[in-house]
């Protein structure tokens, strides 16, 4: 009797713990059927290549693609260098000791900074201390501070599965420390580390709080040449959306809208993420064969 | 200089630019420390500590008096957190302990992705469906006029910490040593008991800092606690009360403030004490990660 007990909690047990999984899978799921079926239906070329009109009430989205689009490149040209620099230092150069503790302690420590305070100290120092003012690259480099943490983290990772051996052999043959790093460890890391940034960028693309003050705007529809509008205001997918669910005067009308922005959003992210994938899991199988 | 002295200090050269690459992310938050204390000093300064931390009147663009208490959004704050937690930390450790332990092979490799794409999605999107879906959902189960409140907050929060949760736990529990579990199944314990009485416990300082971490979040998580919580700046009597948030706050308000100002100065003290609050938990969440793995790989 009492043994039938056990058996029957380990059952009930293992039966609780699927749930709570099975739980997450819907959640995702149910997210993912919300938007998708009710985001299609606004989903046209219009709506994809328009600037919105008549009041936001009509037209579309495009104007917030390309400020995304511009956003994102500024935080890769920032974050992705610097990056990759500091994750070469820390797992090629530096020795354990007090400095790289700190730069870690630092680096950890960054990652849990609230978004919303990356926008306060970007409006403070590049808006207006730089005196970069509104503007694409202020906007840019505040989600590229954001990003550093995460495009570090990514780098050092992928530096890690460089295998010893190569290291070894190029400094074996006389090579310097950094004719080794060179030839014999960055060109085996890059993939890991562009699948790195990859993910961090879909995670910038999405964030709205850092952008807030340092350059996004409510309507902004004009799309001047490519280094002017770097220096101007510019409107992004994220904060379309808030507006469109919360700001806008006829929130009802424009729902449809909002969903689409939504959905366009969304398969932004996970089409980014899946890129990030596909490059870790084409880099995986071409290192088995070496 | 002969070439090869040359060569010396072309190779130090270069290893002092990786150096400084690796000294900015010290100076990035060294800098975020100072500058939100020097803008938000002077403004501790003029209207007094206790006026701030412990008054709940903010009211900062009252014609009459002015006043910067901020005790009702940290109470709000800590209220959407902590009800975030006491969803995402059952089903978060749960979750955790089926995908490292029970789950089959294949079910695995279903439920990694899905935790992956979920933590991915926008806090913006996020708060959208907070707004269409969840609101209403909760408006007509407890009969209130609309459900934009701090259950609403906590329910969303708990969806966006649930991936940080899992992942770390997860981690926590897969590197618990076999030897720990054989030890148990040899005395007769089942699978189940194992899992709760050895494995769980032994990973519990790493689950203890995947929670602190889904704090950390929680805590700091911005646009969806604007869209889902009503943005009442009172304190919260109950779960269905509308609440704003530190974060909120700061969304709502810098725009409308003048630079220099004392509002303007006094949302840089709700930012310092963002910016400490994440800092501490993030410091605690560091340090019991850290003698834990200590632990394990001795």
């Amino acid at each position: 009797m009492k043994w039938n007990q056990i058996k029957i909690n380990q059952q009930l047990g293992f039966f609780i713990i699927r749930l709570s999984a099975i739980l997450i899978i819907c959640t995702l799921l149910f997210i993912l059927y919300d938007i998708f079926s009710k985001g299609s239906g606004s989903i046209s070329w219009e709506f994809l290549t328009d600037k919105p009109r008549m009041g936001m009430t009509k037209g579309g989205i495009w104007p917030a693609i390309v400020g995304t689009f511009w956003v994102s490149l500024v935080t890769i040209i920032f974050a992705v260098p610097i990056g990759m620099f500091t994750a070469t230092y820390l797992n090629e150069y530096a020795k354990q000791g007090r400095m790289i503790r700190i730069i870690r302690l630092a680096i950890r420590n960054l990652s849990g900074v609230p978004s919303i305070v990356y926008g306060l100290f970007g409006f403070a120092l590049f808006t207006l201390m730089l005196n970069l003012g509104l503007s694409v690259i202020s906007s840019g480099l505040t989600l590229g501070l954001l990003t550093l943490p995460w495009t570090i983290t990514a780098s050092e990772e992928a530096l890690k599965t460089v295998p010893m051996s190569y290291r070894e052999g190029a400094l074996a043959l006389g090579a310097t420390k950094w004719q080794t790093i060179r030839s014999n460890v960055l060109p085996y890391a890059v993939p890991g580390m562009l699948t790195g940034t990859i993910l961090g960028l879909a995670r910038a693309a999405g964030e709205t709080a850092p952008i807030l003050f340092t350059g996004v705007a409510f309507f902004w529809p004009i799309l001047p040449k490519f280094p002017t509008l770097l220096g101007q205001q510019f409107m992004a997918l994220p904060y379309h959306l808030f507006i469109m669910s919360t700001q806008h005067h006829e929130i009802v009308k424009v729902r449809p809208l909002a969903y689409g922005t939504a959905l366009v959003l969304i398969v932004l992210i996970i089409s980014m993420n899946s890129l990030a994938i596909w490059i870790r899991y084409r880099f995986r199988k071409k290192y088995k064969r070496v | 200089m002969t070439p090869l002295q040359i060569r010396r200090l072309k190779e130090s050269a270069i290893e002092k630019f990786f150096m400084s690459n690796g000294l900015i992310a010290v100076i990035i938050l060294l800098g975020i420390f100072s500058l939100l204390f020097i803008e938000g000093y002077p403004a501790l300064k003029e209207i007094g500590f206790s006026k701030i931390f412990l008054s709940s009147k903010w009211n900062p663009t009252s014609p009459v008096q002015e006043s910067y208490g901020i005790l009702a959004m940290i109470v709000s704050t800590l209220m959407v957190t902590l009800g975030a937690l006491a969803i995402a930390v059952p089903i978060g450790i749960a979750c955790a302990a089926y995908i490292a332990d029970v789950a089959s092979p294949r079910m695995r490799e279903i439920v990694k992705p899905v935790i992956e794409i979920l933590a991915g999605i926008p806090s913006v999107v996020v708060g959208f469906l907070g707004i269409i879906v969840v609101g209403p959902a909760l408006a007509k189960l407890f009969n209130t006029s609309n459900g934009l409140n701090a259950i609403n907050g906590s329910i969303l929060l708990a969806v966006m910490s649930l991936p940080t949760i899992i992942s770390i736990s997860e981690d926590a529990i897969v590197s618990v040593p076999q030897e720990f579990k054989n030890a148990s199944l040899a005395l007769g314990a089942n699978r189940w008991q194992t899992l709760i009485k050895v494995t769980v416990p032994s990973a519990m300082s790493g689950i203890i800092a995947s929670v602190m971490l889904g704090m950390g979040r929680a805590i700091g998580e911005t646009m969806t606690v604007l869209m889902a919580c009503g943005n009442a700046p009172a304190i919260p009597q109950s779960f269905l009360d509308p609440v704003r948030t530190m974060t909120a706050t700061i969304a709502i308000e810098l725009g409308e403030t003048v630079q220099g100002g004392l509002h303007y100065r006094s949302l840089f003290v709700i930012a310092f004490v963002l910016f400490i609050m994440t800092f501490l938990v993030n410091l605690v969440s560091d340090t019991v990660l850290q003698k834990y793995q200590k632990v394990h790989s001795q």
